[in-house]
Parts: structure tokens; sequence; C-alpha cells
């Protein structure tokens, strides 16, 4: 019932794009859009109707600095059990990634749920337990969540929760690449509501479609955004109804409120953001692993993490490089020898291109 | 990162905010249902452990319906 593939409606959806005669740049900021419009061939119909989708830093393994990288595995190294989500643990840091530190010997935890981590802390007292914490709104409520109900003293997290809607003001000021329309991100909509995305449509004047993740979903926003277009318009509209309203999850809202405070952060490929991480605000401080365990972390204090050589993740998180442009890509840089994070992450570009594409 | 997966409440545990969810192919897990309003036969959206929002049974019914509504209503204009 939440599959949505008619054939006659796309046949439809697509025939009214390639009538319409346009030339348009449309960015998305989600790893499971650039999913969708991979794996089901959606880029390419899309491109011959004169509609390039980019994708933008919507990939929050992706957009984790390797400055966060190293803090989780300098943590790791000095004895503390350190978890996170699959793909984090696979991505390069300065000298081996969190899973290679796990290989040689540290405690390192895969885990599914924040859930886990508190479970885990409950049953090994004695074991300081840290949560790498990454993802945007749709994953930061479940951290508020945990925290704001008090978990286990010898719990904490490194909060590397990033939002969304500085990100995208942060493309359209820098100006590097013509966006005519963004496809909004259904998840994270599903916690922020419409309201964020307003503000920006009636600074920038840029039309915005929140979407849904099957195939017809994002067939659908692009011929909504590309009617706003030709309409002259810079709207809002929600294509993703069955999930978002436009006021959100309230409840996920408040606790996020009660427990994060916005603070400038950079992002891979990006300079600082302003008000775009969201840090654990001081009456939490407590669970928060930068305070806990400061003087552990002290040793990275001035030292710079340069990207890897060649590597252009940061380029293509701005949406202006595709993967294939990185003369690393298929060859020095695969998912089994990944150089850069877009190649970890089931949600970066560049391993969504391999896998589907096989270049 | 952001993914989530429609799944069918069937149990609720009120104490400790936890439901049993149904995701149709045979798999069923405990979810944290804390952020959500939600009642048992109620389909909601799951990401990382959380159920994040509920799913609107009727919209999702008639989206394909309305897709066609708005395509020809554009394709007459």
């Amino acid at each position: 019932m939440f599959e949505l593939r008619d054939k006659t409606v796309a046949d439809e959806i697509l025939s009214q794009l390639k009538a319409a005669k346009v030339k348009l740049r449309f960015m998305h900021v989600c790893g499971t859009h650039q999913e969708t419009l991979v794996r089901h061939g959606l880029d390419t119909v899309l491109k011959k109707c004169g509609v390039t989708v980019s994708q933008g830093p919507g990939c929050p393994v992706c957009v984790t600095t390797a400055r966060e990288i190293e803090e989780a595995i300098a943590l790791a190294r000095r004895g503390y059990t350190v978890a996170s989500f699959g793909d984090m643990l696979q991505v390069p840091g300065k000298d081996a990634s969190l899973a290679q530190v796990k290989a040689q010997g540290s405690d390192v935890r895969m885990v599914y749920s924040i859930e886990d981590v508190v479970n885990l802390a409950k049953q090994h007292p004695q074991k300081q337990v840290v949560f790498l914490a990454v993802g945007f709104e749709t994953t930061a409520p479940s951290t508020a969540a945990v925290i704001e109900n008090g978990p286990p003293e010898n719990f904490s997290i490194l909060s590397c929760h990033r939002m969304i809607p500085p990100a995208l003001q942060a493309i359209l000021r820098a100006g590097e690449l013509r966006i005519d329309g963004f496809i909004e991100p259904g998840h994270v909509s599903t916690i922020i509501g419409l309201k964020p995305y307003q503000l920006i449509s009636r600074q920038y004047h840029v039309p915005q479609v929140v979407a849904g993740f099957e195939p017809l979903d994002v067939l659908m926003s692009v011929w909504m955004l590309v009617q706003q277009v030709q309409q002259g318009k810079a709207a809002v509209e929600n294509e993703y109804a069955r999930a978002v309203n436009a006021e959100g999850n309230v409840k996920a809202q408040r606790v996020m409120r009660q427990v994060f405070a916005a603070g400038d952060v950079a992002w891979r490929g990006f300079p600082v953001i302003p008000k775009s991480g969201m840090f654990l605000k001081p009456q939490y401080a407590a669970f928060d692993a930068r305070k806990r365990f400061a003087d552990d972390l002290s040793v990275l204090a001035g030292e710079s993490f340069p990207e890897p050589q060649g590597c252009l993740c940061g380029a293509v998180l701005r949406g202006v490089c595709a993967s294939q442009e990185c003369p690393l890509f298929g060859c020095q840089c695969t998912p089994q020898t990944p150089l850069g994070p877009c190649m970890v992450s089931r949600e970066g570009s560049c391993r969504i291109e391999f896998q589907y594409q096989k270049k | 990162m952001c993914l989530a997966i429609p799944g069918k409440v069937v149990t609720i545990d009120a104490k400790t905010g936890h439901a049993q969810v149904d995701y149709g192919d045979g798999t069923s897990r405990t979810v944290n249902v804390s952020l959500v309003d939600v009642k048992v036969g109620e389909y909601v959206l799951v990401h990382a452990g959380f159920a994040i929002q509920v799913v609107d049974r009727k919209e999702a019914e008639e989206t394909i319906a309305l897709f066609k509504e708005m395509l020809e209503m554009a394709g007459e204009a």
C-alpha cells in the first residue's frame, strides 16, 4: 500500500516534462533520494527531459568532518567503548577507520539504535560508553529523548547532529551552482514540518517540494518543481502528505529544543555553517563526551585534518562535481577501498553510483 | 541514514513507551514510540529504532489518484 510504482503515471509525468522543454537543475539533500534516482534510472530519464538533479550535502555520514571522526578514534584508542551506526565505522580517518581501530583491539560497536548503546552501558557499568551521534533532524530526536530520560552515568554522546535548513541557506549564499529548486528530504520533514523551508523560499525565491522516496514520489516532486518554475512561483509544496504535515512532529521538536542548542559547525566540503550544529545544552553537560573527556581529546587541539589526497567528496557534497568526475572514482576509491566518505556510506553519491552503474 | 520503514503497530506497552511493529514481510521489532501519538493498528515510520511519524493511511491510498488528477489538470491547461 505504500509502494508507488504506477507506470502509466510515470509515463504521463515524463511526457509532460518533455513537452515543457525546460533546462533546469534541482538539488536534493537526501541519500535516499539519490538511491531512488540512480537505482531506478530516473536520473538518466530526467536528463533527457532537460532536468538535472544533483545531490547536495544530504548524507550525515559524508558531512561528518575528519576532526569528528578523529575524536571518536581517539576515545576508542584511550580504551573507551565507542558505538555508532554501521557506515560511520568504515569512514577513513587520518591513519585508520573506527573499524580498523576495532581490529587493532579497541572496543568499537556497530549499533542499529541509540537504545542499543544505552543497554550496553547498563550491562557494563564499569565501562565508559560513548555514542558517536550522527544524523539530521530525523535522527536527533531519538538522541534527545534518551538524554532527557536520564541515561546511565557511564553513557555519553559525541554529538555530530546537524540541521538541514542552514545547509540549504549556505548553498544558496555561496552561489557556486545555479539551483532552480530543491527536492526536500521527506523524513527530515516529518520532524521539522514545512515552516523552516518557507523562510528560505521567501528569502531566496527558490521553489521547494518535500518528497517521499518511491520512484513516483521523486518524479512527481520534479514535475511539481517544474510547474512552479514555469509559473514563476517559489512556494513550499508537500508531495509526501502521507507522512509529512505542515507543523511536523511537535513532540520531537520539543525534545530537541529541550536538549540541544544550535551552534556553528563545519561540514565536510563546507566552511563553518552558522547555527547548523546541535550541541548539548549546559544542563546536560554530564553526558557530553567532549566535556567528559576533554583531557583525552586535547591531543587533537591545533591539529588539522586535510581531506585524503585527490578526494573530491567536498565538491561532490556541494553538488558542483559528479562522482564520476573524481579521478579516484572506481579506481583507487571503491566500496572495498574507500578513500572518502561518499564511497563508504550507503547514502553517499559515489557509493550509490558505483553500486548501480558499476563504473 | 534517514531511511525510515513503515510498519503496523501490533501492541503497545504504555509503561515502557515501546511497541511491537510488524513490517509485513515476516519481521517485527520492538520500537520506541515515545515521539508519536499512535494507536494499535496504525502505521508508523520507523527510523533507528524510533517511530518518527504516524503514516496517514487515507493520504497514502489516495496519493496516486491525486497525482493523476494534478497531471490531468495540467494536461488540460
